[in-house]
Order: C-alpha cells, then sequence, then structure tokens
C-alpha cells in the first residue's frame, strides 16, 4: 500500500493509509496529550485535547488529531499558540471539574497548567465524561451496560436509567480504561447483585 | 368560467405535461373574477396569537349578516404570515390592497361597509407613520413594505397555504415544469453555480459548489443520494423559516423536487422543528395535493423522473439542526453531532451522499431556475447574491419579516424599514446571527448586510434573526442570555463546550454583580478563543461571538461594571438602584400598592421614598409609576 508523506512540526513522516494524525504522530514518538483516546475503542474526538494547527500559508485551522485522517501534504503543527490556548483551558476546566483525580492533575502538570481559576464545584468528582467506560463494554464487551444519560451540561455516566444494569457481567474492562478513576467509583452503581468483587477482578 | 373549467377545478388531475400546467394555470385565472373583493387575513403566528382566527371568523359571519351570498363572494382567505407582526392582526382586503392593523373582531362590520361593499377606507385602522402621523391606505405606500424587495417571501401573505390552486394561479411548479422539460441535470447545477446562491442556514456555503461535489461524490460511490431540507429553525428571535414552509410550502417543494432532479434522487426529507405544527401541516397539505396533481410521486409531469419526500419531526434540540447531528436524528439515533472530518455530500444520511440544504435555500431555486442564474447573479452583490429574508425583533418599531437584497445598509433595514427604535433615538446595536452571531454596535450602522461585510466586523449572517437593542440593552446580560440558552442547547459531548459555555457564562455572571477586573475581560477573551478553536461542532465554536463582539465594541461598558461597579444600561439588578423624584411624584400611592417587597413608603399625596434595603429591583413601581417619577441609577 502506499504510504501518505506529510509534515509534522516540519519534520516529514509517513502514515499508512486510514491513519490518523495522532496515531502517527505516536508512530514517531511526538506527544500529544489524549483523554478520550484508547487503541482499544473507536475514537470518538470529545475531549479536545489532542487539538492540532494544520497550516497551509495563511490559512490554518485546528483538528482533533485522534479522528483527523493523515493526508498527503498536510502541515501539523502540535504546540502552536492557539493549540496551547485550548490546552490550557481544558486542563484548567478539568481542574475544576475533577479535582479528586489524581491523573488529570499530573497531565495537566506536565503541560505547565498546575492551578485554575475556577471554583471547584464537586471534590469529590472524578469522571470528565470522556466516554471510553461506555465506549469499551459497547465495543468491546458487547454488552452496553453503561450509557451516558442527560445531556448538555447534565450529562453523566451511569447504568441505562441510572438503575443496576441487568446485563453487567462485571467484567471490569471499564474500571481498567478509565483514565481518571472515576468508575472505580461508580462501578457499584452499574453492576447489580453479582458475585464477583471489584477486589478480585483487578488484584 | 365555463361549467366545464369549473368541473375540472373541482378534483385534482394527473397533469402530464409542462402544457397540462400552463391549461391548469389558466383555467385557475380564469375561474376567478378579478374585482371580486376579498377580505385577506394574515395567519401566522404573530397574528393568530393577536387573535387573528377570530377576526377571520367576524368576517365571515359579517359577510353573512350582510347577506352577501356566500357562493359570489366566498369572500375570507386566510395566509401566512403578511410580514408587520408588531401591528397584527393584519388585513388586507382586495383588489384595492387596503391595510387594516391591529383589526379586531369587533371592527369586521364597518370594514365590509365601507372597503368591501365601497371603495372607501377606515383610516383609523391603517398604518400610521408614528412620527409624521402620516396615514398610509396600502401595502405599496408603507414604507415597511415598500422598501423590501420580496421576492423569496412575495406570495407569502397572498396566497392560502393550504390551497395548491392558489399557488399554481401565482406561478408554483413553472420551474420545476421548465427544469423537467428543457435542462438536463448538469444544466441545472450549473445554473445553481452561475446564481451564486449561498446557504442561507446560516454558513453561506456556495450551493452550487455543494451540488456539484454531491454529484462527483454519486460517481465515486453510486446512489443513492439524499435530498434534506433543514427545517430546524431554533435561534432565538428567528422565524422566517416557519413563515416560510407555513405560508408557501409549494415554494419549498418545489426547490426540493428540483434539486432532486438535479441530483438523481428519488428521496428527500424534510426536518422540521417539532414547535412548528402548523408549518408540517401546510407541508403535509402540500405534499398530499402535489401528488394527486402529478406534480410530485411517480413519473412527474410524465418526465419519467420520480421522486418522493416524507416529513421529520425536530427532536426538539437545538443542535439538531446542526448537519451530523439532524442526519443521526433522522436514522433514528439521539441528535448530536458527529465527530468526523468527512462532509456530508459525501456522507451524509446512512452514510449516503447528501444535500442538505435550508429552508429559505430550497425556496430559493424555483426563483433561481426561473430567471436564470445569471439574471439572479445580479440581484445583491458580488459575492453575496439574491435577497435574504430577515426577522426583525427586539427594540424596533416595526417587527416583523423583512427580504431585501444582499449588502442592504444595516440601518435601511433597520431605521427606514424598521422604523428605528422609536422616540428619534439611535439604536444601540444589532445582533445577527442568533447566538452564534456578534452584536453591530450603531457606529457601524453602515455596514452592508452581506456574508463577507457581517464576517468582517465580528458577526455572522447566521439564519437571519435581527435583534435590535436601545440603550436599555445591557451587553453582559446580553452575553449571559445567550449563553445561557446554549449551555441549555449543548448536547455535552465535547468538553470546551460542556464546561466552557457554564464557565464564561459564570463570569458574565460575576461582571453583571459588579465582581471582576480588567484581567478577567482578558480570561474571558481567551477562553472564548479555546472555544472557537476546540469545540467540535458549530454550536460551540461560534457560541463566544456575541462575547467576542461586545467586548470588542463595548468593552466600556464591560469596566464600567468591572471597575465602577455600575451597569451603565441600568439592567444589572445589583448593580443599580431604585428612587423617586420629589419633585415628580405626587403622591398617588399606586407604587406602594404594587411594590411586592412592600418596601415603598409615602403618605397620599406627598413624595414616596424607596428602601433601597429592602428592595429587590423587580421594577414593577417603574412600570406603574404613570408620572415618571420613578428612576433608575
Ligand atoms: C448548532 C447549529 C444549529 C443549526 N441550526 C440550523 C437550522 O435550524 N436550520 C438550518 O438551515 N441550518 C442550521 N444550521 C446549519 C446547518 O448545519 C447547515 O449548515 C445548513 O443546514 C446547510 O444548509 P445551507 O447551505 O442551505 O445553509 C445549524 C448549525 C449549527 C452548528
Ligand atoms: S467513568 Fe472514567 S472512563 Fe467513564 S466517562 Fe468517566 S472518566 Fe471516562
Ligand atoms: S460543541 Fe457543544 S453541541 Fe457541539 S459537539 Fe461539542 S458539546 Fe456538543
Ligand atoms: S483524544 Fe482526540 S478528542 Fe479526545
Amino acid at each position: 500500500m502506499e504510504k501518505i508523506t506529510f509534515q509534522i512540526n516540519d519534520r516529514e513522516v509517513e502514515a499508512r493509509p486510514g491513519w490518523t494524525v495522532l496515531e502517527t504522530a505516536r508512530e514517531y514518538g511526538i506527544e500529544i496529550p489524549t483523554l478520550c483516546f484508547h487503541e482499544a475503542v473507536l475514537p470518538s474526538g470529545a475531549c479536545r485535547l489532542c487539538m492540532v494547527e494544520i497550516k497551509d500559508g495563511d490559512w490554518s485551522k485546528l483538528v482533533a488529531s485522534c479522528i483527523y485522517p493523515a493526508a498527503k501534504g498536510i502541515n501539523v503543527y502540535t504546540e502552536t499558540e492557539r493549540v496551547s490556548n485550548v490546552r490550557r483551558w481544558i486542563f484548567e476546566m478539568l481542574l475544576a471539574q475533577v479535582p479528586a483525580s489524581p491523573e488529570i492533575a499530573d497531565l495537566a502538570a506536565r503541560y505547565g497548567v498546575t492551578r485554575t481559576r475556577f471554583p471547584v464545584k464537586d471534590p469529590e468528582e472524578m469522571c470528565m465524561l470522556c466516554g471510553l467506560c461506555q465506549r469499551v463494554c459497547e465495543e468491546v464487551v458487547g454488552l452496553s451496560a453503561i450509557s451516558t444519560v442527560d445531556r448538555g451540561v447534565h450529562k453523566r455516566v451511569g447504568a441505562p436509567f441510572l438503575r443496576p444494569s441487568d446485563v453487567c457481567v462485571a467484567c471490569g474492562c471499564c474500571v481498567n480504561i478509565c483514565p481518571t478513576g472515576a468508575m472505580r467509583a461508580l462501578f457499584d452503581s452499574i453492576r447489580g447483585e453479582t458475585k464477583t468483587t471489584l477486589t478480585q477482578l483487578t488484584a | 368560467m365555463s361549467d366545464s373549467t369549473a368541473a375540472k377545478l373541482q378534483t385534482p388531475w394527473r397533469l402530464t405535461s409542462p402544457g397540462d400546467l400552463e391549461t391548469l394555470r389558466n383555467d385557475i385565472i380564469e375561474s376567478q373574477d378579478p374585482n371580486r373583493p376579498t377580505i385577506v387575513v394574515c395567519h401566522g403566528n404573530g397574528c393568530l396569537a393577536g387573535g387573528g382566527a377570530k377576526v377571520a371568523e367576524a368576517f365571515r359571519q359579517g359577510l353573512s349578516d350582510a347577506g352577501i351570498n356566500a357562493k359570489l363572494m366566498p369572500g375570507v382567505k386566510t395566509t401566512g404570515c403578511q410580514g408587520l407582526c408588531s401591528r397584527g392582526p393584519l388585513v388586507t382586503i382586495q383588489p384595492h390592497g387596503f391595510c387594516y392593523q391591529r383589526v379586531q373582531p369587533g371592527d369586521a362590520a364597518e370594514i365590509i361597509e365601507k372597503s368591501v361593499m365601497a371603495t372607501e377606507p377606515v383610516e383609523r385602522l391603517m398604518h400610521r407613520d408614528t412620527k409624521t402621523g402620516e396615514v398610509f391606505h396600502t401595502e405599496e405606500e408603507i414604507p415597511f413594505y415598500r422598501l423590501q424587495e420580496r421576492r423569496v417571501i412575495q406570495k407569502i401573505g397572498k396566497i392560502d397555504p393550504t390551497d395548491i390552486t392558489d399557488a399554481i394561479a401565482t406561478g408554483a411548479y413553472s420551474s420545476l415544469a421548465k427544469v423537467l422539460s428543457t435542462m438536463t441535470p448538469q444544466e441545472v447545477v450549473l445554473e445553481m453555480e452561475k446564481s451564486g446562491l449561498r446557504g442561507r442556514g446560516g454558513a453561506g456555503f456556495p450551493t452550487g459548489r455543494k451540488w456539484r461535489s454531491a454529484l462527483q461524490a454519486i460517481e465515486k460511490k453510486g446512489r443513492p443520494v439524499y435530498v434534506v431540507v433543514n427545517g430546524d429553525e431554533g435561534d432565538p428571535g428567528a422565524f422566517m423559516d416557519g413563515a416560510i414552509m407555513e405560508g408557501d410550502p409549494h415554494a419549498v417543494l418545489e426547490g426540493l423536487i428540483i434539486g432532486a432532479y438535479a441530483l438523481g434522487a428519488e428521496k428527500g426529507y424534510l426536518y422540521v422543528r417539532a414547535e412548528y405544527p402548523m408549518a408540517i401541516k401546510h407541508l403535509e397539505m402540500a405534499m398530499a395535493q402535489a401528488r394527486s396533481y402529478g406534480l410530485m410521486g411517480e413519473n412527474i409531469l410524465n418526465s419519467g423522473f420520480s421522486f418522493d419526500a416524507r416529513i421529520n419531526r425536530g427532536a426538539g434540540a437545538f443542535v439538531c439542526g446542526e448537519s451530523t447531528a439532524l442526519f443521526t436524528s433522522i436514522e433514528g439515533k439521539a441528535g448530536n453531532p458527529r465527530p468526523k472530518y468527512v462532509r456530508s455530500v459525501e456522507e451524509g444520511l446512512w452514510g449516503r451522499p447528501t444535500v442538505l440544504n435550508n429552508v429559505e435555500t430550497w425556496a430559493n431555486i424555483p426563483l433561481i431556475m426561473g430567471m436564470g442564474g445569471e439574471e439572479y447573479a445580479k440581484i445583491g452583490v458580488p459575492h453575496s447574491t439574491g435577497t435574504k429574508v430577515f426577522c426583525l425583533v427586539g427594540k424596533v418599531e416595526n417587527v416583523g419579516l423583512v427580504e431585501v437584497p444582499m449588502g442592504t445598509p444595516m440601518t435601511r433595514i433597520v431605521e427606514d424599514i424598521g422604523g428605528g427604535v422609536g422616540g428619534g433615538k439611535p439604536f444601540k446595536a444589532v445582533q445577527t446571527g442568533g447566538p452564534s452571531g456578534g452584536c453591530i454596535p450603531y457606529s457601524l450602522k453602515d455596514t452592508p448586510v452581506d456574508f463577507d461585510s457581517l464576517t468582517k466586523v465580528g458577526s455572522m449572517m447566521g439564519s437571519g434573526a435581527m435583534i435590535v437593542m436601545d440603550e436599555t440593552d445591557c451587553v453582559v446580560d446580553v452575553g449571559r442570555y445567550f449563553l445561557k440558552f446554549l449551555e441549555e442547547e449543548s448536547c455535552g459531548k465535547c468538553i470546551p463546550c460542556r464546561l466552557g459555555l457554564s464557565r464564561m457564562r459564570e463570569i458574565l455572571d460575576n461582571f453583571s454583580q459588579g465582581k471582576g477586573s480588567a484581567a478577567d475581560i482578558e480570561d474571558l477573551t481567551s477562553l472564548s478563543n479555546a472555544l472557537k478553536d476546540g469545540a467540535l461542532c458549530a454550536l460551540g465554536s461560534s457560541a463566544p461571538n456575541p462575547v467576542l463582539t461586545t467586548i470588542r465594541y463595548f468593552k466600556d461598558e464591560y469596566l464600567a461594571h468591572v471597575e465602577d461597579h455600575k451597569c451603565p444600561a441600568g439592567v444589572c439588578k445589583s448593580l443599580i438602584t431604585f428612587a423617586i423624584d420629589p419633585e415628580k411624584c405626587n403622591g398617588c400611592m399606586s407604587c406602594a400598592r404594587n411594590c411586592p417587597a412592600e418596601c415603598i413608603t409615602g403618605k397620599k399625596k406627598e413624595p414616596h421614598a424607596i428602601d433601597a434595603s429592602q428592595c429587590l429591583r423587580c421594577g414593577i413601581c417603574l412600570e406603574t409609576c404613570k408620572f415618571d417619577a420613578i428612576f433608575v441609577s
């Protein structure tokens, strides 16, 4: 198959057909932060942390690298002012939204964001609604025991209708994939009465 | 009218050629006596809310009371929005065109006696200029109508939208007949490209180019291809698409069928906002009638081309108007935007090539095919051709439906057609493009209203809502209003929009309470840019526009809130106080009686006073005082 050649940060890279910009960057060890991306499931473009800038002369736009297909001749930049601005605000908002997640705090710190201008709403909150748990349950486990409830600012993750799920087999895939540790706390509310326990699973 | 003509008009007959359509049209016109008086009662939403249905009933009753034979003179016709909504219920008497405003059922008898039985005007119900007192008798005289160029909405308010013969008499489906009998699909697309038409749904993408890329996608992927009408109109203040679907549904259908022919589509969808039951009803009636005349369905006008469409009720969310969310909604899933970098002409409905256009875009197609693309391109300005329909709302004398050529200066629309904000004062700003658009200040009042000029000043065309503001509107409050609206409408999928909209609103909430600093204004700008660059769909990425433009043009007003703790417009409750001017107060006690906090005291016929510490700042006293004695500071 023919390779796709393009540039990331002025460096020439090659991608296989079907690759995204993010996959290509990772292949070359170029760092792009992500939260809602995981190799095991389809990309969803939800967290917007993986934004990169594509430039063509005076023209430029920001795209989510996890879903943007590698294309011949494009010029991708991963560390521009606009990219950093998006990252900075996402991190600041996450620090206030999921203050209980050390994973998020660590990632933000790696990109130089250690404080937030926003007041904390719920000091216990850990879920930032990346949707990975839901996708792994649907796409990999094949059960769809997890869904998002409500929409917009009221959106939450849980079992459908927020009642313990009948179909959950307590496999724990969602707990493992969750990047913030939130699912550990949510797990009991999703699985119904099962024999296995979380300690058995993750031990 | 000959008996055979009458008989033919009784039942629809299947038209099998463009000639048949022409014959039918002539028959209809022949059957109508041009001198027969007709009472045309507006049944647009504004007039219905004002009692339009009762007015129509009163006229019907009045005619029968006057002993007028209903057969000879059926008399009363109801139409879609006649345009001047703020002066409804509207009634026009044809053929001489007398325009009556704010008509009440009790006025029917007098109008029948003077203007129907005779040709005398009833001036007390006619349009009176608020400044000069001049009285205008007909649409042709009233500046609101005279200064417009009504093409797309030309028939709205004139025809009965539930009767296809009324539409056919005014030329409906003649462009379709012309296209099917004389043009190849390629030629239709070429005419579209020549016309320069840009989509009226917000982004202004060239329609001809969209159709051309759809043809290319079809070449690669084959058929089926779908044509879709976006009738999900949900911007606050916008009602033009609703007015078009309700008032002239055939224009939308005719455009859609022409588009389907150009692309070789056999099936189409009309996605209509659920809160528009009348639009849905009128479109359904129009489709049923078009089918029975052979203008839609199998083998249209015996051309060999078949096409049918169905209506989908919107899922009730603003974001469902976004193209990919609209597709997922039609497919029966939750209407969320698709996170994919593919164009819907290639991969739209059910992954098939799809052409989605806005209601007004579709309604332009019959005009373009009628006059030819080149002729159409002469209307408006070079990169924004044709006309645009606007909903003029807010602090403006004439609230209503306005159509002008692209490139018309803002001031002509707001002041000359709209009559300005009243009291001879200049307007403060005009918000175009709804929650995705921006605020244009009075100093830019001569800005030509076209796609590129509006973008240049930081706003956008959007769908066509034009909200006029005066000095009693606060820009911080306006920003909060739009952000609150979008916060409720965000699908919540991506972080910048889900979290960013509330955080932006919180910063504005602080401003409205006099909290914050100039640095917060900088942060707000920078956060706005993060949303613009980072959000997944245009709901989130265009959401900061009202805030960004008001910061650009009204920075002082922001600073007044955070630095002086004042709201110059007197809107932000935490920053204003109500007081009574003892010179003007005559002690009528009406404010004291109405104050819910009971914090106004004073003896009868003596000046009153407000206890500011108890005051809720509800503004009720301000409204009740007849002597202008209460002021806000
Ligand atoms: C949040 C959101 C809401 C939208 N709502 C509408 C709508 O109600 N009607 C509409 O025609 N276009 C709407 N659009 C624009 C559509 O996505 C699309 O661009 C348009 O229907 C294309 O038609 P046009 O090229 O004829 O304008 C909306 C876009 C967004 C991002
Ligand atoms: S529980 Fe974890 S994996 Fe699931 S949406 Fe929340 S943060 Fe993402
Ligand atoms: S920008 Fe808002 S509406 Fe659009 S996908 Fe993101 S959360 Fe949903
Ligand atoms: S990793 Fe790309 S949007 Fe989340």
